[in-house]
């Protein structure tokens, strides 16, 4: 059997798992007979739409393209007629190649190239997370413990119209004002603060900007949550036996806050790290983005299995990251989901 | 350590709201204060101001003879208990209590120390690991007192802190409330609309209605000699009789009722033709006619027999009915409703009053 036909096999082997784990459960009577099955609960007709829907959004939306991607990314990229012939083989040259490029002498050497991009994207997006946080956590807070209900619609409304506008256009946008003879360059040359116009986009500053904008909301709404649902009492507590606004923030919001704070960072860092458009137009020359090289292989130079294993390495590399993050703050992952 | 509270000429606006208007009064170091009023009459503004969280528009708050504009509520020598209390739940006791002496950069072990003997002045030892969450209501409420006390405030203010606690717990953590405050020895400052806590609780109290400072005295005079006819309808119970005052007779006035001329003490010295209203408390009324310008007729809308006392309500000519406490001594029969039923009182004890606003139940 091919490992084609494992990604197949797989997700019925786990739905028949389940399948058993649950009659398993039933036998031994170890379900609640009191509560209402699944069924009885909604009727046959919701309950087959419920199950049929998320069947269908966990096996061909998530699961199989997924685990499609993971295989490819262990076959040799081959034209369609040599598929499944014997130059088909199981192989981990698209992850070596990864870590050492072309072997072309003897001597060793790395993927100088693909290595560094994959380093700065993470590391950019780290920073431009921690940007995002500290951009969004005041204005979060604003919102949540001091703007009155009408400026709160209001704020909101300023925050979310604007991202009406389609991602490459807003992108378009920063370059119109950053780029050498810009809006802003053009100020600061007449207001004679600089002589000759500074490169905006070369120094990636272009790139923090339109990422830190494009997820500035993924970052506020869970901050709001965490932070509205506090008691004010709390804050004026602390205040009156002493606290400064800054102690304040660390002792007794930030803590509440916590779960709304990760969420927010686990997401902005994902969508930064995974995220094309931004790095695509805002990015400077020297700043390689890893997804551009993973778009490359699937779309330039027709790899998909390189690309594929590009990008199997992103995923795994920001779950890693994020699992170590949640594990180092002490926030599970069910309190994200909060 | 403890100080004094003086509140000169305090008003309080919001937009264009007066919350507190001008007042002013002085509560003296060590004393058990409470502001009684019915909700939204301006008592938590008070506090608040006096807290640091409020700054008053006109006028100033001396805490010890210094006056506190410009200081910060986290810099005043005073502690807030909230309502709700406002620990901190992902705390545990002992953090909660410590959380002033942590933000005050005291050491760990001194801090320790202090926490331990706090939590044994309010019968809590060996508690100090536990979460907020796993107390029951009064001893969460001992422990916002002790969270308080720890930061050694010359004066504590306390916002109400009893109201969520059941009848039972409420009255036994008055009397703990009291102990601790003679034990502490600092000036307390107690808001409260429920007049029971505030006489059985405080040194001193001022009554307060719509932002107004109606008076300020000991619980006894309050209750036997109030100021004006929303003291006299608010604290305790009392029968308004509303009229004009026909006549002054020693330090005694006469004010033609709807229930006809009736006589009281006149002690804000009234004259004939002053729109008046005459208070006689229940407990001042007995069955039976009396003096003619101290007995009321009725017709009996109800009794109500309560073990040591009984009560009958008589129909008024206001909108409420006259009540009189019929005690347990009282040889007198019970009166049966609907019957005609003469009550008389001693005109000393009846109080005729400026007219003014009533406290509505």
């Amino acid at each position: 059997m091919s490992s084609r036909g494992l990604v197949y096999l797989i997700p019925i082997a786990v739905i028949a798992i389940f399948w058993a784990m649950a009659v398993w459960e039933k036998r031994r009577g170890l379900d609640d007979p009191s509560r209402k099955g699944f069924v009885q609960q909604n009727g046959i007709l919701l309950s087959t739409f419920f199950v049929l829907a998320v069947a269908f959004w966990t096996l061909f939306l998530v699961v199989l393209p997924y685990m499609y991607m993971v295989q490819e990314s262990f076959h040799p990229s081959l034209w369609p007629k040599d598929r499944g012939g014997p130059k088909d083989v199981l192989t981990l040259e698209h992850y070596k190649y990864f870590i050492y490029g072309l072997q072309t002498g003897t001597e060793a050497s790395y993927n100088v190239t693909h290595l560094y991009a994959f380093w700065k994207t993470l590391l950019i997006s780290l920073c431009v997370t921690f940007a995002n946080f500290c951009l969004c956590y005041p204005l979060a807070y604003y919102l949540a413990q001091s703007a009155g209900p009408q400026k709160l619609r209001l704020l909101l409304i300023a925050l979310i119209v604007p991202f009406w506008v389609n991602e490459i256009l807003r992108a378009f946008a920063f370059r119109v004002l950053l780029s050498s003879n810009g809006l802003i360059n053009t100020a600061l040359i007449n207001m004679g603060l600089i002589d000759t116009s500074f490169d905006f986009l070369r120094a990636d500053i272009g790139l923090y900007l339109g990422l830190s904008y494009a997820y500035l909301l993924i970052m506020v709404f869970p901050l709001y949550n965490g932070i509205e649902a506090l008691d004010k009492n709390q804050i004026e507590a602390a205040r009156d036996l002493g606290a400064s606004w800054w102690r304040i923030h660390k002792d007794v919001v930030m803590p509440f806050a916590k779960p709304g704070i990760a969420s927010g960072c686990t997401m902005v860092f994902m969508l930064a790290a995974g995220s094309l458009a931004a790095p695509q137009f805002l990015g400077g020359p020297n700043t390689l983005w890893f997804t551009s090289i993973v778009y490359d292989f699937f779309f330039q130079a027709f790899n998909w299995s390189r690309g594929s294993a590009y990008a199997f390495i992103l995923l795994l590399a920001c779950i890693g990251f994020v699992l170590l993050v949640l594990r180092v703050f002490k926030v599970s992952l069910g309190e994200i989901a909060r | 350590m403890s100080a004094d509270v003086e509140l000169d000429n305090v008003t309080i606006r919001f937009g264009s709201f007066t919350a507190v208007k001008g007042a002013t009064l002085k509560i003296e170091n060590g004393e058990f204060f409470s502001f009684l009023g019915p909700s939204g009459c301006g008592k938590t503004t008070i506090l608040r101001t006096v807290s640091g969280f409020l700054d008053p528009s006109e006028g100033a708050v001396r805490i010890g003879g210094k006056d506190m504009a410009g200081i910060g509520a986290n810099r005043r020598p005073t502690a807030l208990i909230f309502q709700n209390l406002a620990l901190f739940p992902l705390m545990t006791v002992a953090d909660n209590v410590g959380y002033g002496l942590r933000v005050r950069g005291v050491p760990r072990e001194e801090r320790a120390r202090k926490v331990d003997d706090l939590l044994r002045l309010i019968a809590l030892p060996d508690q100090g690991g536990k979460l907020v969450s796993e107390l029951s209501g009064g001893q969460k409420q001992r422990v916002a007192i002790a969270r308080a006390l720890a930061v050694e405030p010359q004066v504590l203010l306390l916002d109400e802190p009893l109201s969520a606690l059941d009848l039972k717990l409420r009255q036994h953590m008055r009397n703990e409330l009291r102990n601790i405050q003679k034990r502490v020895g600092i000036t307390f400052i107690y808001i409260t609309h429920d007049q029971g806590e505030a006489l059985t609780m405080s040194d001193r109290i001022a009554v307060m209605d719509a932002g107004v400072i109606e008076q300020v005295a000991e619980g006894k005079s309050l209750y036997d000699n109030p100021a004006t006819a929303f003291v006299a309808s608010f604290v305790g119970e009392n029968n308004p009789f509303p009229g004009t005052v026909s006549r002054t007779v020693g330090d005694h006035a006469l004010v033609e009722t709807a229930h006809g001329p009736l006589r009281g003490r006149n002690p804000k010295g009234l004259k004939p033709g002053d729109k008046a209203i005459l208070f006689v408390r229940p407990e001042a009324f007995s069955v039976g006619v009396g003096t003619a310008e101290a007995t009321i007729s009725s017709t009996v809308e109800a009794v109500t027999f309560e073990g040591n006392t009984s009560h009958a309500y008589l129909k008024g000519k206001g909108a409420k009915p006259i009540t009189l406490t019929i005690g347990r001594q009282s040889d007198h029969a019970l009166p049966g409703q609907g019957a005609t039923l003469a009550a008389s009182y001693d005109p000393t004890k009846a109080l005729v009053l400026p007219h003014g606003r009533l406290a509505s139940e």
